[in-house]
């Protein structure tokens, strides 16, 4: 019998695998398919302050293994997550879950994890500072240590459960703002989001997506998010979720080496649906056939030696 | 919303660049008109979206149009081949508002979905009347298909190189409708929002991400709040479009 199990700053998850958010919804639509507590945790769509719709569609471009979006954190607002997404959540997911918090200033930022932390289904944050800083002339929290440094702190200052900030990858020195962010306080780092891309649509001789930019994920990221995971293990001491890209078991093996504790899987829900259970279900075997007995062990185990 | 295995068992060529695919299994919730199917393709990432055309205990029927890689590369698929199809997808059309008389109203590669709800309203003992639109004579299709099933056809051409010389809503009909369900490009969508004095649904399209609800990819904004495209459409009653 393999050991599966991890830990994120005292949350022990069954296995390392969590679907990322904004590829998860509220966990409903996979409910349909298979049980999801199979899952370690899932991460749940980016909560903002209030309601928003989001970008102009097309929101969506195919591209060479991953697909951009520019969904731009449609959600119902914290107060309604609160009211109604969480209780119909619960009948389906019975383990603690991760709040994903998106803002566009620091007092947005404070207001949804003070509204969230008193959740009982919450098991952790994970802030996205990929935003748009509205008071900042709309340079992302993400891109300046000292202003993802200062999210941190307010974060922290208004909560209990750990706090995780999850980073952009979009910036020249991603292992600086993670240590900015672990001096401030933070409990872990979540990395990467999406990468800055887009398409032409060469019928049309415009861009696919509606606003011309949107994230790029999938597949063909992977081998860039495991080299930033890799960089802000050697810079921080806390734990890191590594995503971007992952698709399979390996992928999982592979990030928890570079550094990862645990690994979010994100468009790979859209394209197949079981897929998070997929990988859940393959891990023991990939253990096994690498000689692992316990996944703990092997965490940021290929930087030694 | 299922996750399948369906085989190819025949592909028709039925004009230059229609095809249509009939595939053996259980296609789990196929049996609403109106709903879609979302089809993984070799090298492909993203699932491609498709209507039901029509469905029997076993067997499910598309109707689509090579517009780009996925659907050239559906329609290089042999028979026997196996895909991994997500069935049962959106709303779908709801027969009960249709009245005696539906006008049923399809634009191109519209027309699919609306060969299923034709049957559907016959089997519930209505008697629907149909609009085709095409752009010219060679890209017509299912009209005689459509015809078999005992209902009034009218087809329209852009070029007038057959039937009635211009769009949709150039057809006679589209006057004296009670009720209508339409399916077709936007454009054409929104002329037969203009022209219909009564009420009706509309399909719609948009680029999408899952599919399935997931990824807010194909919201759109309605009078009565957001809604996804793929989950809580692809049908949109008229009092609910924001146009
Ligand atoms: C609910 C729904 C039902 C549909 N039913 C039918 C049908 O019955 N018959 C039919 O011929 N077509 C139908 N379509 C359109 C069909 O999905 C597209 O023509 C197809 O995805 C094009 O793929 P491609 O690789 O050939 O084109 P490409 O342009 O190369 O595709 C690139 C990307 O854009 C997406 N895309 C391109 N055009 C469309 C479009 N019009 N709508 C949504 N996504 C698009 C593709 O899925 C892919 O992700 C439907 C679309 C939707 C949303
Ligand atoms: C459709 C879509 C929506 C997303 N929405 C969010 C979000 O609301 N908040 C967030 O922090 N990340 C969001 N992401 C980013 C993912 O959580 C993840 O970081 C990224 O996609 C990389 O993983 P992947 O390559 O496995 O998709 C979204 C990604 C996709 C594809
Ligand atoms: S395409 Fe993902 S929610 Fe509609």
């Amino acid at each position: 019998m393999v050991n599966t199990r991890v830990t994120l700053s005292g949350l022990t998850l069954d296995n390392p695998v969590i679907p990322a958010s904004g590829t998860f919804g509220y966990g409903y639509e996979f409910a349909e398919l298979y049980d999801i507590n199979v899952l370690g945790s899932f991460s749940f769509k980016g909560t903002t302050a209030q309601a928003r719709f989001g970008n102009p569609t097309p929101r969506i471009a195919e591209c060479t293994a991953g697909m951009i979006n520019s969904v731009g954190l449609q959600n119902p607002g914290v107060d309604k997550v609160i009211v109604e997404e969480l209780p119909k959540l619960r009948q389906v997911f019975h383990k603690p879950v991760i709040a994903n918090v998106g803002g566009f200033s620091f007092d947005e930022y404070a207001e949804v994890c003070r509204k969230l932390d008193g959740e009982e289904q919450v098991g952790l944050f994970e802030v996205n500072v990929s935003c748009p800083n509205v008071h900042g002339g709309g340079m992302g929290f993400g891109t300046d240590p000292a202003v993802a440094a200062e999210v941190t702190r307010r974060v922290k200052a208004v909560t209990t459960k750990p706090v995780y900030i999850k980073l952009s990858p979009n910036v020249t020195d991603i292992a600086a703002i993670a240590k900015a962010c672990e001096d401030a306080g933070a409990d872990g780092i979540s990395l990467i989001n999406t990468l800055l891309g887009m398409r032409v649509d060469l019928r049309r001789k415009r861009p696919v997506i509606a606003n011309t930019m949107g994230g790029f994920s999938g597949p063909a990221v992977f081998p860039v998010a495991l080299r930033m995971v890799w960089q802000v293990y050697e810079a921080v001491s806390i734990p890191i979720i590594g995503m971007g890209g992952v698709t399979s078991a390996d992928d999982v093996l592979e990030m928890m080496l570079a550094g990862a504790t645990a690994v979010e899987v994100g468009a790979a829900n859209l394209v197949d649906p079981t897929a998070a259970k997929k990988i859940v279900e393959g891990l023991p075997a990939a253990m096994e056939r690498y000689g692992i007995d316990d996944l703990t062990t092997i965490i940021g185990g290929a930087h030694h030696g | 919303m299922e996750q399948r295995i369906l085989t190819i068992t025949a592909q028709r060529r039925l004009t230059k660049d229609v095809w249509e695919m009939r595939l053996a299994g259980d296609a789990a919730g196929c049996d609403v008109p109106g709903r879609f199917v979302n089809i993984r393709l070799d090298g492909f990432y993203l699932r491609r979206p498709i209507s039901v055309c029509d469905w029997r205990d076993g067997e499910l029927t598309l109707v689509y149009k090579v517009v780009g890689g996925g659907t050239a590369a559906m329609a290089a698929l042999p028979a026997g081949a196996r895909l991994d199809v997500l069935t049962g997808l959106g709303n779908g059309y709801d027969t009960a508002p249709s009245g005696d008389r539906p006008l049923l109203i399809g634009g191109g590669v519209g027309v699919p979905p609306l060969y299923g709800l034709c049957k559907r309203l016959i089997a519930e003992g209505k008697t629907p009347r149909v609009i085709l639109g095409f752009n010219t004579a060679d890209e017509i299709f299912y009209e005689e298909e459509f015809r078999a099933l005992g209902v009034e056809v009218t087809v329209t051409t852009v070029d007038g190189s057959y039937g009635v010389k211009g769009f949709v809503t150039d057809a006679p009909e589209i006057a004296d409708g009670t009720y209508f369900y339409t399916c077709g490009p936007e454009p054409m969508l929104k002329a037969v929002y203009r022209a219909t004095a009564c009420s009706g649904q509309f399909s719609f399209e948009e680029r999408m991400g899952c599919g399935f609800g997931a990824c807010m990819g194909c919201s759109c904004k309605t009078v009565t709040g957001y809604k996804r495209i793929c989950k809580d459409g692809p049908v949109l009653t008229k009092e609910e479009i924001v146009w």
